[in-house]
């Protein structure tokens, strides 16, 4: 019987010396960083538990992110409804039912400077996870954080803005890919000239990991993304060195102990290599892969959630063991609500107990030199280049975006995965293994009132009145002249935002300029 | 021999996780059904629309976005208006159990949550279908 990884990949009863012919192994700090980015690893700084979080309002958001920094968070990481990371506003008749149910609305500067309130931007990291209208909601958060007293050369954060993997995995897109290419790429100009500190993008394989792929398929579209908009800001006029050290990474923290310490490793030995190689990077940040984790929603159920505590667990282990730089840890209620309080607090718990009695931070890369590490490490980085090679047989990622290339593979490795599971093949506790004969326990979910809509309508009323209209007027006028040129629109971006022109107003801006796109379904 | 059902997926509202409702039309297809698989972003008019058009017998809606006690209702609702209540309506993704329950009384023949097997649903459909929404088969 074949023993294989979660993905589908085999494995050997044990690894010896000969596993690794001619194997070297550098040490972690330097070039390829397999073992790690710094020489000192958590030793000199533990990861940022940064858990991401948002639901109902802005204000409500705003106390969450206040009781997670007060358990212990470091850093913070914010969720936007779907009528915000779909560009529209909380009043607008696609968000009907949809207001603050799966992270907090933003309407506006106000709703940002609400978001913050009593939170210095100055001396927290905040990561924003929005992509289509990315650059909009950056333009929120320089304003407020402008508005607090913070200097944009000193601020630092997270713009998640990585609009490839939303063709590919996380599907919210607005514009066609192009027209986001160049929205993206201009703030990461614009980041590289005005808020050096602050990381434009996170290339992330989190959500093609979701949506069914496999660890390599997951590792190789990330770095393929990767390569994409180096391409692009280079034939902006960007020199490698200027903007490649602020170009960060998002993995997904997935079942597969090993396997996912092996990608992460891989991932910073194949970066690294590129980098140099492809690009000529010089400056070492240029080489350093920065990544941040979550551990893996799409493995916990709905059966037994107290089971979901030690999935993530496991999977926190596994970033940590992986280098990671950053982690956000699951909540037992994944597959039931938004995280309640309760569940919230075990989730950051889960990595305070990881990071100050484990001992595992005392070491780096502990898991150096395991031949079976080491040989899966190989494997997954010959894996990852033969299909960055294919991506880039095909013109490049957006040309196999169109040709439904990554789409296709990720709709085979998860149908594929589920048949397993259908056949008993792959066991998941509670579900179709171990099953609880009697009913669950309920267990208290984080409920969104319906009054979340109500809230933001009535902001967005009092909001239109008391504005200056000529103003938006204005600066939107400004915008749609800079989107049909060739500027950079984060400048009229930031004018429209301090005029309080709405979301909802500026995308439909740029919806009128660039476009939407409809994908064609792949099964 | 028989006329394969005709099954609508559907993903109503803005929640674009689609991994779930593409296991369920491509299981669904194996299983010797016709599916049309609608795409994400479709609101109840789209959905109830296609399923006129398409002439369907069971419409599966997919939400994992907590926007179903805005979405289902109206979509039941349009489907009384145009006559369409011999059409059955499945409902899965992320709906807690006394939503589902209230869903139910609304017309929904079946809600099935996360870890629910593609055999269950297969055999769901090919005992309910071609009965009237919220009637069990006699």
């Amino acid at each position: 019987m074949t023993h294989t990884t979660i993905s589908g990949t085999a494995v050997e009863p044990f690894y010896t010396a000969e596993s690794l012919p001619g194997f070297k192994l550098g040490k972690a700090g330097e070039f390829p960083y397999t073992r790690g980015i710094h020489p000192g690893m958590y030793r000199d700084r533990l990861w940022t538990m940064r858990q991401f979080s948002g639901f109902a309002t802005p204000e409500e958001t705003n106390q969450r992110y206040r009781y997670l920094l007060e358990q212990g968070q470091t850093g913070l990481s914010v969720a936007f409804d779907l009528p915000t990371l779909m560009g529209y506003d909380a009043d607008h008749a696609l968000a009907e039912g949809e207001v603050g149910k799966c992270g907090a609305p933003v309407s506006s500067l106000a709703d940002v400077e609400a978001l913050f309130d009593g939170i210095p931007l100055d001396k927290v990291t905040v990561s924003m996870t929005i992509n289509s209208p990315a650059s909009v909601i950056w333009a929120m958060f320089l304003v407020a954080a402008e508005k607090q007293g913070a200097d944009w050369s000193k601020i630092s954060g997270t713009l998640q803005n990585d609009i490839l993997k939303e063709y590919i995995a996380q599907k919210e897109y607005i514009f066609p890919p192009r027209p986001s290419m160049r929205l993206v790429t201009d703030t990461i100009e614009f980041a590289t000239k005005h808020v050096p500190r602050f990381n434009p993008i996170s290339i992330s394989g989190y959500h093609i990991r979701e949506a069914g792929s496999t660890a390599l398929q997951e590792l190789a579209f990330t770095l393929r993304d990767g390569l994409e908009y180096v391409d692009w800001a280079i034939e902006r006029g960007l020199k490698i060195d200027e903007f490649a050290p602020r170009l960060s990474f998002f993995f997904n923290s997935h079942s597969d102990f090993f396997e996912e310490i092996a990608k992460f490793r891989a991932a910073r030995k194949l970066w690294a290599t590129i980098m140099r190689e492809r690009y000529g990077a010089q400056d070492e940040r240029s080489l350093r892969l920065r990544f941040h984790a979550q551990t893996a929603g799409c493995s916990l159920t709905w059966q037994q959630p107290a089971n979901n505590i030690v999935r993530t667990a496991l999977q926190a282990m596994a970033a940590v063991l992986g280098g990671t730089q950053s982690l956000h840890t699951n909540s037992l209620d994944e597959a039931y609500a938004l995280p309640s309080e309760h569940a919230a607090t075990i989730a950051l718990r889960t990595q305070q107990v990881i990071a100050y009695e484990s001992g595992v931070t005392n070491e780096v890369d502990p898991l150096g030199g395991s031949y079976f590490v080491e040989r899966l490490t190989l494997d997954m980085e010959e894996g990852a280049q033969n299909y960055i090679r294919q991506i880039d047989e095909m013109g490049g990622m957006i040309a196999a975006i169109e040709r439904g290339f990554p789409q296709s593979e990720i709709a085979g490795a998860s149908y594929r995965y589920q048949c397993e599971v259908e056949a008993g093949e792959r066991v998941i506790v509670g579900v179709n293994g171990f099953v609880s004969q009697q009913a669950e326990p309920p267990i208290e979910i984080l409920q969104i009132a319906q009054t979340a809509r109500e809230a933001q309508c009535a902001k967005l009323a009092k909001l239109r009145v008391e504005r200056d209209s000529a103003r938006v007027g204005r600066s939107l006028t400004a915008l749609r002249r800079a989107c049909e040129g060739r500027e950079n629109t984060m400048p009229p971006l930031i004018e429209a935002v301090r005029a309080y022109a709405t979301l909802g107003e500026i995308c439909d801006a740029l919806r009128e300029v660039f476009g939407t796109y409809r994908e064609q379904s792949i099964l | 021999m028989s006329q394969p059902i005709r099954v609508l997926v559907a993903k109503p509202g803005l929640d674009g996780h689609d991994r779930g409702a593409k296991i369920i039309a491509r299981a669904l297809r194996d299983a010797g059904m016709e599916v049309i698989y609608t795409g994400l972003r479709q609101t109840p008019e789209m959905i109830v629309s296609a399923a006129l058009q398409e002439d369907v017998q069971v419409i599966g809606l997919s939400i994992l976005s907590g926007a179903h006690n805005a979405i289902v209702p109206r979509l039941m609702q349009l489907l009384r208006e145009k006559e369409m209540t011999g059409v059955m309506v499945i409902l899965g993704g992320i709906i807690p159990d006394e939503d589902a329950v209230r869903l139910k009384q609304q017309g929904v023949a079946a809600v099935f949550q996360p870890g629910s097997s593609l055999e269950e649903i297969v055999h769901f459909i090919r005992e309910r279908a071609g009965q009237p929404s919220g009637q069990t088969a006699t």
